[in-house]
């Protein structure tokens, strides 16, 4: 891929016409969690994230673990754009006989560290992978991507004390603040506020960003670790279905696909955004 | 069992450096050889098993030999998602150990009882599951286990088992281990009940039966062709096991005895009820408790066997 494709603004808009191709053809799910996370994939595969497209395994690659596995579309979207495997494989994303299932997977599948779907897992597999690298000569870095939904969990609450702990400084979580889970508004449903605070308390270095101006997601991704010995929480404020004017903070977009006319108004305005 | 693992951990932590143990704020007075030993690989992740068992997939992706350790239930139950889609679904070279299987916790009650373990990680895809019978084999389990690339659980019983093997043994995952032939009938039996089951197989030729006595280390995957073996060169087969009665080492069997082609076997699974055990008292007793002492199941496996002896006869022709 030439430098030009590497512009986030570009690969961003590129991911979410992907992504809405791939979910109307499967009538998939999960198409406003997929946008309020675009932009920041697209600054991790276009600026952050020290990968090789052509060695998936490279023992010194940086993480990236999708913990919302359930927007797993613009991963594979991306990973399609940066070489990980050919695009025509999401042609049948989530069809009869596919390589890509509904939720991330990693078998098969070059670049996808590791499956999920589960809610809460994608942070303490990071622990692990960050504790790892301690002491691997020309070490890596893990980035973590969770949904806000995903603060419910348990399991999260562990690995956040944990990490910390172990001052795992190559460790980052970057949470999708789009205010908005499965059955309502965060705040309805189980209220996380103050967010930020509750990570600070728990030892992490905390930077709040929006997570739609790609000067402050490089600024932030870029300055992992933010503090020496600490790990790294950027709480980036997000819309859910950024993009779409219909489907912005929109509980129904957790849910539905784009029939042929929202399609087209869809395409439209992500074209014009150009 | 327990010394018998620490001891074959910290030979093959020697050997390798990739070797880690993370513990669940559990193994005083176990786990401080080797925290001092291998400082760098020795992580107490705090009493959070779903996170424990999470940082063992990540480290294993990473190349590491993860063996996670807490007691009972712990390590698998209270994180059993993680087990699932963590280490077995991306077939992480994790080691889970469990410390105290079946009513090795006897006095502390339910939640200290493992006794649907082998059930539950039996079913799970990739897991290899391990319940050696004495010190002797759970020295050779942790090895065999580290050697081989993948998920295994480990359940161990806690302290003092007395040996069971007289020789030295062959141990190879998923291979059973004969400890004594006999024609007449064959036990089968799992974890720490292999000492009781030699005595019920002594008791029983006190009385003239000849039991053939099968150790079977692995209950997954099952050596299936040592049970059809019993199945075809002796009369009844009979499975014991400190473990629900359904879906452990007689629930395998019995699968691998429903579906084969020989003739029919006499057979019972000896192990407990699918019932939490309000009982107070230690592993003997409960045992005791269940009809699984020595004594008991001697009787009752002779009083089986006299019943089904002329049937069995008659279908062997």
């Amino acid at each position: 891929m030439n430098l030009g494709d590497c512009d986030p603004r570009r690969l961003a808009q590129r991911i979410r016409v992907k992504t809405l191709h791939m979910i109307h053809r499967a009538k998939s799910s999960h198409v406003g969690s997929a946008f309020s996370m675009a932009d920041l994939l697209a600054v991790l595969y276009a600026k952050i994230l020290r990968i090789d497209p052509q060695r998936p395994g490279w023992p010194q690659r940086d993480r990236f673990l999708l913990s919302k596995g359930h927007a797993c579309a613009p991963l594979y979207a991306v990973l399609a754009e940066r070489g990980f495997f050919p695009a025509s494989w999401l042609d049948d994303f989530y069809l009869d006989g596919s390589r890509l299932a509904g939720h991330a997977t990693h078998s098969g599948v070059p670049g996808v560290e590791v499956s999920t779907g589960s809610l809460g897992h994608g942070l303490p597999i990071g622990c692990g992978m960050a504790l790892a690298a301690r002491g691997e000569t020309d070490s890596y870095r893990v980035f973590t991507l969770m949904s806000d939904g995903e603060c419910d969990e348990g399991s999260t609450w562990e690995a956040a004390l944990f990490a910390p702990h172990h001052r795992l400084d190559n460790l980052a979580v970057i949470i999708d603040y789009n205010k908005i889970q499965s059955l309502g508004s965060v705040m309805d449903v189980l209220a996380l506020e103050p967010l930020a605070a509750k990570w600070q308390a728990f030892g992490w270095t905390v930077r709040q960003i929006d997570g739609h101006d790609f000067h402050q997601i490089e600024d932030a991704l870029a300055n992992v670790p933010a503090e020496a010995g600490k790990p790294t929480c950027i709480v980036a404020h997000t819309v859910k279905g950024k993009g779409v004017s219909f489907m912005e903070d929109n509980l129904l977009w957790h849910y539905r696909a784009p029939d042929g006319s929202e399609m087209a108004a869809a395409l439209a305005e992500l074209e014009r955004a150009r | 069992m327990r010394g018998a693992f620490f001891r074959a951990l910290l030979d093959l932590a020697e050997r390798d450096d990739q070797v880690h143990l993370v513990v669940g704020d559990l193994g005083f007075g176990v786990t401080e050889t080797f925290a001092k030993r291998f400082p760098d690989r020795f992580l107490n992740a705090g009493i959070a098993e779903q996170n424990m068992t999470g940082i063992a997939a990540g480290m294993a992706l990473c190349g590491k030999t993860v063996f996670t350790y807490s007691i009972a239930n712990f390590p698998i139950l209270r994180c059993l998602e993680q087990v699932r889609n963590d280490v077995c679904c991306h077939r992480a070279n994790v080691k889970i150990v469990a410390v105290g299987g079946g009513l090795a916790y006897g006095s502390l009650g339910s939640s200290h009882h493992a006794t649907e373990d082998l059930a539950i990680l039996r079913s799970l895809p990739e897991m290899v599951v391990v319940a050696p019978g004495d010190p002797v084999e759970a020295e050779a389990a942790t090895h065999a286990m580290a050697a081989y690339q993948g998920p295994c659980y480990l359940r161990l019983g806690r302290a003092g088992e007395r040996t069971a093997h007289s020789r030295k043994i062959d141990f190879e995952l998923g291979k059973a281990i004969q400890l004594r032939d006999g024609n007449d009938l064959t036990i089968i039996t799992t974890g720490g009940m292999l000492e009781t089951a030699v005595r019920v197989s002594e008791r029983l030729s006190a009385k003239g039966l000849q039991a053939r006595l099968l150790s079977m280390h692995t209950v997954k995957p099952l050596d299936v062709v040592a049970v059809l073996s019993a199945a075809r060169e002796t009369s009844a087969v009979f499975t014991l096991e400190e473990h629900s009665v359904i879906g452990g080492l007689g629930g395998a069997v019995a699968e691998v005895l429903a579906e084969s082609s020989e003739k029919p076997v006499t057979f019972r699974r000896f192990g407990l009820p699918s019932a939490f055990c309000r009982a107070v008292g230690t592993q003997e007793f409960l045992r005791a408790q269940h009809g699984l002492s020595a004594e008991a199941l001697a009787e009752t496996i002779g009083a089986l066997f006299a019943s089904c002896r002329p049937m069995s006869a008659a279908a062997r022709g």
